[in-house]
């Protein structure tokens, strides 16, 4: 297999990390709602974290995506 | 720009180019496409505050939106840092300020007008690394200036048995050090896939024009359709990622000044 083959696989499989942070987001806020419909009164006082937990969940699945972009551009 | 080239480079629109003065001249300074939309930036906010800062008994609605922004601020160092939150709201506003509207210059659809060329400030890791620097040296100064040398008890949970100390005491001291690289990399990464997937989706639109048969134009009007709607989703994600910097700068000020 050659570099330039080998590079687009690979930054394909780190791309995959992508969409397991979208579980995990979609986990927050999927949590979030459930939990707020429940008790309404009480959800916007949690919304700073509702953010924290997005903002943590989220970070992982953009490493994913700059590592597939180091990848796939280097030489 | 790049329509006649048979692929479209989505890397393109991050590219720094020196408008005039360049070290290779011999001049010592270059004043950048990054440069000027920083200036662009700033003379936004700047009429934006200044349009809202007469003071009125009865406020206008371009007050009312100032004011907004400001109360929106003060309230999150006020519920997140306690009463002494209020000493931060300079530097936390002039964050939120200059990211929200950095990304959202970046989005505005100034590449229409010919030559001109939308540059995102944010999506240069230079400049939000050196956001996430000064942050994070707010959060240091604070915490030794206030603390002295307990601030190190920031590492250590209180009741901790000594087994689990000597596990936790490094992931704390990892975690910490490494919050100005996360807090830095999540804007500009998030920025930088946007307007890739933007990027990508326009070099569809145009190669289904340029493709023979009935099947270009057909993913040509999906391609668009779709960039409305990832257009709308960025512009969320402007204000989500300039409030998450925000909200995380005044969370770690928060540890900063009340320990834990």
């Amino acid at each position: 297999m050659d570099f330039a083959s080998a590079q687009v696989i690979g930054a394909g499989l780190a791309a995959i990390g992508v969409g397991a942070a979208a579980i995990g987001v979609g986990h927050v806020f999927g949590s979030f709602l459930e939990s707020a419909i429940r008790n309404p009164a009480a959800a916007d006082g949690q919304q700073g974290r509702l953010f924290i937990g997005f903002a943590a969940a989220e970070l992982l699945g953009l490493i994913a995506f700059a590592v597939a972009m180091i990848i796939l551009y280097a030489r | 720009m790049a329509a006649e080239q048979a692929t479209i480079d989505p890397m393109h629109q991050f590219q720094i180019d020196s408008l005039f003065g360049s070290p290779l001249d011999g001049s010592p300074f270059a004043f950048t496409n990054s440069a000027l939309w920083m200036l662009i930036v700033l003379g936004t906010i700047y009429v934006f505050m200044l349009g809202g800062m007469k003071r009125e008994l009865v406020p206008g609605r371009w007050q009312v939106a100032v004011e907004g922004v400001t109360g929106f601020v003060t309230s999150m160092l006020s519920t997140n840092v306690g009463p002494e939150g209020k000493r931060y709201v300079p530097w936390v506003f002039t964050i939120f300020m200059f990211i929200l509207v950095a990304n959202l210059m970046g989005m505005m659809p100034f590449g229409v007008i010919p030559g001109v060329h939308a540059f995102t400030v944010t999506s240069q890791f230079t400049v939000t690394g050196v956001m996430a620097i000064i942050s994070f040296g707010i959060v240091l100064a604070v915490g030794f200036w206030k603390h002295g040398f307990h601030f190190f008890s920031l590492f250590v949970p209180a009741n901790t048995p000594f087994v689990l100390k000597l596990l936790i005491v490094p992931i704390e001291f990892i975690s910490f050090m490494v919050r100005p690289f996360s807090l830095a990399l999540r804007l500009f990464v998030a920025m930088i896939a946007g307007h890739i997937l933007v990027k990508v989706f326009g070099s569809f639109i145009v190669g289904g024009l340029n493709a023979e048969g009935m099947m270009g134009p057909a993913i040509s009007l999906l391609s668009f359709v779709f960039i409305v709607g990832v257009s709308a989703l960025e512009l969320l994600v402007c204000a989500i990622q300039a409030y998450v910097f925000a909200l995380l700068t005044s969370l770690y000020i928060n540890d900063a000044v009340n320990l834990h």
